[in-house]
């Protein structure tokens, strides 16, 4: 459904070449729903916008549902349907005309683009709104509007800039069930854009994680979680001597990696927590140390982002 | 074929709106009303005006006015739509970018018309005569012109790229000239000849004396060619940059 070789997208900012995309190489299935994650600054919206036409590539290929990006935009524009990070319907037009002029957009007939208004109004639940001025709806109905509004044409293949962002969480998890359910009936692939990390975790079957214009980790999360991350195991201890002495004794199991002590507390990382943690605590037993407390914390995308880049997706978070 | 229907739906799209809404019709022809209360009647007995009521000569002005300021409303609306995203939405379209431009400034054209024949039939008690066949040909030169206008602006706003304070810096910069050079509000006769030698190269000079003539029904004035000619350029300059942003544009 997408495959890109090369893809890249430099600026010109004050003289300076900006190397926003270097080199992505990206292969997305029919089906697929994946999502594009990193920091803001990342790279992620201009990679969307080469693919979506709306932005020609420095150099690379992208081909999009079927057709060349650069060869035949208009060919990719009529198979794709596009959620940007704005709002799509302007806030002086009327919520049912702006979903009918879109479907007028792809060459629907008047009488095809009113019936499939209503249909999709009445799918997303803004059938209520639908004379109402798009200006002055909620954040959370706009951006229903926004997916009706990309989902006129029945494309095959959606993109999602950022779908969630400014939403509260009940909103969030609306827009998800819709999304969700409109995947399921047409079997539409997605690809989007996120800065949420759970949004990511939950959503996508597939992760693909882009820093400083570069895709440095592609899985569906899982397997990047116990690969790249794996659980946190912490262990509180009576005293510091015992810490220590757990330290020692958790440094032999083969699986462990980075054991640290703070104080009392002595933390490591293991692929399989779960399944460490009782050996550790029998050899532990053993050993006389009396341990407090244990626990086993299962990793996020973002200790997945910090074990590639050093560095924390939530760091800079809310700085658009 | 493809650009004509496509051209249909962003004007149905834009003018739906100003239908439901008629008095918004006022809003954008706020400036030219005033001068055409608060300094039209100034007019009266100064030379180079002409005889009898002062309307017939200020009145076909005031309708190049209301292009040069109405019509600038399409990149205005179109700086909006690029800033909230809604353009953007458009782009991704299989929509002609042409038609884009097109429709939308057919939207402005019509507005301006609408706002002339209101002017005009305003001012019909008040001593302001009005030859049809004149008048027609004169709204005629004036949609062409007020075409080519909006495509200008449309260009001028995909180029300041959101930073809306460019366009209307340079908008601002560009049009109060032309308009005090056109001879718009007052007779050119009595200007020192650097000046008469700016409002010679002013194309709305042109324009400004073929509607004069017009509205005072004098088809065949040479004014009018003059006039059609100026309109005709800044139509085909004005639509040929406007569309080549459009098809440009990468937001």
């Amino acid at each position: 459904m997408i495959r890109t070789r090369g893809l890249t997208r430099h600026f010109r900012v004050k003289g300076e070449t900006v190397e926003a995309v270097r080199g992505l190489d990206i292969d997305v299935q029919e089906g697929e729903l994946v999502a594009f994650l990193g920091p803001n600054g990342a790279g992620k919206s201009t990679s969307l916008r080469m693919l979506t036409t709306l932005l020609p590539p420095t150099s690379g290929s992208a081909t999009v549902a079927g057709c060349d990006v650069l060869a035949d935009p208009a060919g990719t524009r009529r198979n794709i349907g596009y959620l940007g990070q704005g709002n799509g319907a302007g806030n002086h037009f009327r919520v049912r005309d702006e979903v009918v002029t879109q479907g007028r957009c792809y060459g629907l007939s008047r009488a095809e683009s009113r019936k499939r208004a209503d249909e999709l109004l009445a799918v997303l639940d803004l059938e209520s709104l639908a004379g109402r001025q798009a200006g002055t709806l909620s954040g959370g109905q706009r951006r229903r509007l926004d997916i009706a509004i990309g989902l006129v044409h029945r494309p095959r293949l959606l993109f999602l800039d950022e779908p969630s962002t400014g939403l509260d969480p009940h909103n969030r998890a609306n827009l998800w069930k819709h999304i969700l359910r409109l995947r399921e009936e047409h079997g539409i692939t997605i690809f989007m854009t996120t800065h949420y990390l759970d949004e990511a975790d939950t959503m996508a079957e597939r992760v693909m994680v882009i820093d400083h214009g570069r895709m440095i980790a592609d899985d569906i999360p899982e397997n990047l979680k116990a690969n790249l991350a794996g659980d946190g195991v912490t262990v509180t201890t009576a005293d510091e001597a015992d810490a220590g002495r757990s330290a020692e004794i958790a440094g032999r199991m083969p699986s462990a990696r980075e054991v640290t002590v703070d104080a009392m507390t002595m933390s490591l990382r293991a692929p399989r927590g779960n399944a460490l943690l009782p050996d550790l605590l029998r050899s532990l037993d053993a050993a006389g140390v009396r341990v407090l407390t244990a626990e086993v914390r299962r990793p996020t995308l973002d200790d997945v982002f910090l074990a590639l880049t050093g560095r924390s997706l939530r760091e800079g978070e809310g700085d658009r | 074929m493809n650009v004509i229907s496509n051209t249909g739906t962003v004007f149905a799209r834009e003018i739906v709106p100003s239908l439901r809404n008629p008095l918004g019709l006022a809003f954008t022809m706020t400036q030219p009303l005033i001068f055409l209360l608060l300094f039209g009647p100034l007019l009266s007995g100064t030379p180079g005006v002409g005889e009898g009521s002062p309307w017939q000569w200020f009145v076909p002005g005031i309708l190049v006015m209301l292009a040069l300021f109405g019509t600038g409303g399409a990149g205005y609306l179109l700086l909006i739509e690029m800033a909230s995203g809604s353009l953007e939405r458009m782009l991704v379209t299989p929509l002609s970018r042409t038609a884009m431009m097109i429709g939308r400034n057919l939207k402005e054209v019509v507005t301006l018309l609408a706002q002339a024949v209101l002017i005009v039939v305003a001012l019909l008690p008040f001593g302001f005569r009005l030859h049809p066949l004149g008048a027609l040909t004169g709204l005629l030169i004036l949609a062409v012109f007020g075409l080519g206008l909006g495509g200008l602006t449309f260009a001028l706003a995909i180029a300041a790229k959101r930073r809306e304070e460019l366009f209307y810096g340079v908008q601002q910069v560009v049009l109060f000239p032309l308009l005090l050079l056109s001879g718009v509000l007052m007779p050119m006769d009595a200007a020192p000849s650097w000046l008469s030698v700016l409002s010679q190269a002013n194309p709305v000079t042109y324009i400004v004396e073929a509607e004069r003539a017009l509205f005072a029904g004098d088809l065949f004035s040479e004014a009018v060619p003059y006039g059609v000619i100026a309109a005709a350029a800044t139509a085909v300059v004005g639509l040929a940059l406007g569309s080549r942003a459009m098809r440009r544009a990468t937001l």
